[in-house]
């Protein structure tokens, strides 16, 4: 038991440090899905963040900064979408695939510009970066079996950024369930007409929706950057804003059920970091490919139906204009 | 364009006019970046036309590389005329190069005018089976296409990377890649049959695929606007309610434009894997699937505007590295934010200039003549 204890806590450990990233990411897509805005811009929020971030963090040494820019770069890059979609009524995906593209191209060539690092950021100042906290008790809870263990390696020890990933879910679901802007904004996503005819804007609740979403996505890029690692690499965000959106679908768009959707799809990445190259009783070495592909064939069969159906806002992708 | 009403912009206008100002505006945005990089755009721009054209040996690179684009660009084209938006180009030639190389491979012993059927014959079948997957599960159980794709690119990847590690390599090898084909099972390139004829072409991986890119077009163009199964396609892109009135089977219509696309795709492979490298590496599709996306966009789904493109994204690709070398402060990368900026501009933006436009053409209509 003690000997398949730890490391089971340890594969725990790195799934939530796997997770803070496509929760942010899943989180700012359900604010404007549901406000009925594809997003695969999710993708290129994130590297715009972590480029932002790491950018900023090195050239003021605080990784505030660093995080407050990254905040901002996903803001503007959401107010693009907007700009794109709901003004001038485009389509959201080919808009989300242009930001997606845009960002990878761009940052690796101001990277280059800036810092002569072959297209990195490298994060080198202690404050530029997020610190881990460890929680109060945590080095004396650890002699405690199970339990204190549990808070000990589990709980405590993680990133700044990873605690606030986690705080963002109840407070997502407060403001979309609980609150007149999260009414608003969910009727917009179904049925924005009726949302006009109550005399509300159905453009500025889009546009208010992206805002936050750009800015948690930014965070989520921060995180990557400046606190998972030091420093910026091209291509970074490696599909993660993408598995954030399925982990969104899988999650049938709710905060909860997606942020277990996250956990889930991280707890397969640890899983499949802590495989490679480690024979498995009785099969052998399993490919870390297969494990690593999981998340994406289990979104599909669930997109087919197969598993539970997952029901989009009705809205979702469909310009809005008051003269129809 | 309006349906059912008078035409609102005169056709060069809408085809040639709208496409170009796009097209500007996306340069003139790269070009600010350039400046924020403190380089000269003009100077840039310069290297840039010269790189791709200065010379024949440049030239047949850009057309090496504008020839993965027509088929990219055509696949991409061919889904958006069903009505779908097919973001799995990429997947769909990576999982083509596979059925390819599985015959030079394998059957590298025979002929090479057996070997290239063969081998056209498994990429089609591959590629069009991973585009058809994602069709039928739109058509049948209404799974979102954009993001099956998606998702379809990364099980693509997953698997490529397993064969290409456990399965495929070359034995001994530890770079991820497949032994190099039998000389039989090379595509020629196109200085070798010149020098056959006598003609001194420069030494470029430009080959046989290029007329085949032409031919797809040609077939393209044909299908879709001379045949009666070309019509029932573009309906169910057009209006699908309005196909379901006339007979025609929205469901299928879609599943056999993803299967076309993705088989279409799949043509990549000709010309990478058999026309240049001669064995199959990891990540060979280097993104032009993706570019597929803005080629497709800026020629408005149309072969003549498709072929347009492809020369421009060739252009900017051979371009783009001969700049890299000249301007040290412009990477390659710099290709990839134009590429984003165009599907920006003649993607999600067409509607930006076209209603100052209609009233321009409006006025001018106004005005007694």
């Amino acid at each position: 038991m003690s000997d398949l204890w730890l490391p089971t806590l340890l594969l725990l450990d790195s799934t939530i440090r796997l997770a803070a990233p496509l929760i942010l990411a899943a989180l700012a897509g359900l604010f404007c899905e549901r406000a009925g805005i594809v997003n695969i811009a999710l993708e290129g929020k994130l590297l715009g963040g972590a480029f932002a971030a790491a950018a900023a963090a090195q050239l003021t040494g605080s990784a505030w900064i660093g995080l407050l820019a990254a905040m901002a770069f996903g803001w503007g890059l959401a107010m693009v979408h907007g700009f794109a979609t709901i003004t001038h009524r485009g389509d959201q995906v080919v808009s989300g695939m242009a930001l997606n593209i845009l960002v990878a191209g761009l940052g690796p060539v101001l990277a280059n510009a800036w810092f002569q690092q072959a297209g990195r950021i490298p994060v080198t100042a202690e404050d530029a970066r997020f610190p881990s906290l460890t929680l109060p008790f945590a080095e004396a809870a650890r002699s405690v079996p199970i339990i204190g263990q549990i808070y000990a390696e589990l709980l405590s020890g993680h990133n700044l950024l990873v605690y606030l990933a986690f705080l963002a879910v109840p407070l997502t679901f407060w403001v979309i369930w609980k609150t007149r802007f999260g009414l608003r904004l969910r009727a917009v996503g179904e049925n924005p007409a009726a949302v006009d005819t109550a005399g509300i804007s159905v453009p500025w609740m889009r546009y208010r929706a992206l805002m936050v979403s750009g800015a948690l996505c930014g965070i989520g890029g921060a995180y990557l950057s400046i606190a998972q690692n030091a420093g910026y690499l091209r291509d970074m965000s490696a599909g993660k804003g993408y598995l954030a959106l399925a982990a969104l679908i899988f999650g049938k768009w709710r905060p909860v059920p997606t942020l277990l959707a996250c956990l889930l799809f991280a707890f397969t990445d640890a899983l499949q970091i802590r495989l490679q190259g480690l024979p498995v009783a009785g099969i052998g070495e399993i490919p870390t490919q297969f494990v690593q592909a999981i998340p994406y064939v289990v979104t599909v069969i669930l997109l087919a139906g197969f598993v539970g159906r997952a029901v989009a806002p009705k809205a979702i992708g469909v310009p809005y204009m008051k003269d129809r | 364009m309006a349906v059912g009403g008078a035409r609102r912009l005169p056709a060069w206008a809408d085809y040639g006019l709208l496409p170009l100002l796009n097209l500007v505006v996306a340069f003139l945005i790269a070009g600010l970046v350039v400046l924020a990089l403190g380089e000269n755009p003009l100077e840039a721009s310069g290297y840039l036309v010269r790189g791709a054209f200065g010379s024949p040996e440049v030239l047949s690179w850009t057309l090496f590389y504008a020839t993965n684009f027509v088929f990219t660009g055509l696949a991409v084209a061919i889904a958006f005329r069903a009505g779908l938006f097919n973001i799995g180009a990429e997947g769909q030639a990576y999982i083509g190069g596979l059925g390819l190389t599985l015959v030079c491979l394998y059957l590298g012993d025979l002929p090479f005018f057996v070997i290239l059927p063969l081998a056209t014959v498994a990429a089609v079948a591959f590629g069009a089976v991973w585009g058809f997957i994602p069709g039928w599960l739109q058509a049948k159980r209404g799974s979102h296409i954009v993001i099956t794709t998606i998702m379809f690119n990364f099980i693509a990847a997953s698997i490529m990377t397993y064969l290409l590690v456990y399965v495929l390599i070359r034995p001994g090898s530890s770079s991820p890649e497949t032994a190099t084909f039998a000389e039989n099972a090379w595509m020629p390139q196109l200085w070798q049959l010149g020098a056959a004829l006598g003609l001194d072409l420069p030494r470029a991986p430009l080959n046989l695929s290029f007329f085949w890119a032409l031919i797809c077009t040609l077939l393209f163009w044909l299908f879709l606007s001379r045949t009666r199964a070309g019509f029932e396609l573009r309906v169910v892109g057009r209006n699908d309610q309005a196909a379901v009135y006339a007979g025609i089977s929205p469901a299928r219509w879609q599943m056999i434009a993803m299967a076309l696309s993705g088989a279409l795709a799949s043509f990549i492979a000709l010309n990478e894997v058999m026309g240049s490298h001669h064995r199959l590496l990891l990540n060979f599709t280097g993104g032009y699937g993706f570019v597929g996306i803005a080629v497709a966009l800026m020629g408005r789904n149309h072969p003549v505007g498709i072929l347009l493109a492809a020369l421009l994204f060739g252009a900017l690709y051979q371009g783009g590295s001969e700049l890299a070398f000249d301007m040290p402060a412009i990477t390659k990368d710099m290709v990839v934010v134009v590429q984003g900026l165009v599907i920006l501009f003649a993607g999600a933006l067409e509607h930006f200039f076209r209603p100052s436009l209609e009233a321009l053409f409006r006025r001018r209509r106004a005005l007694p003549a």
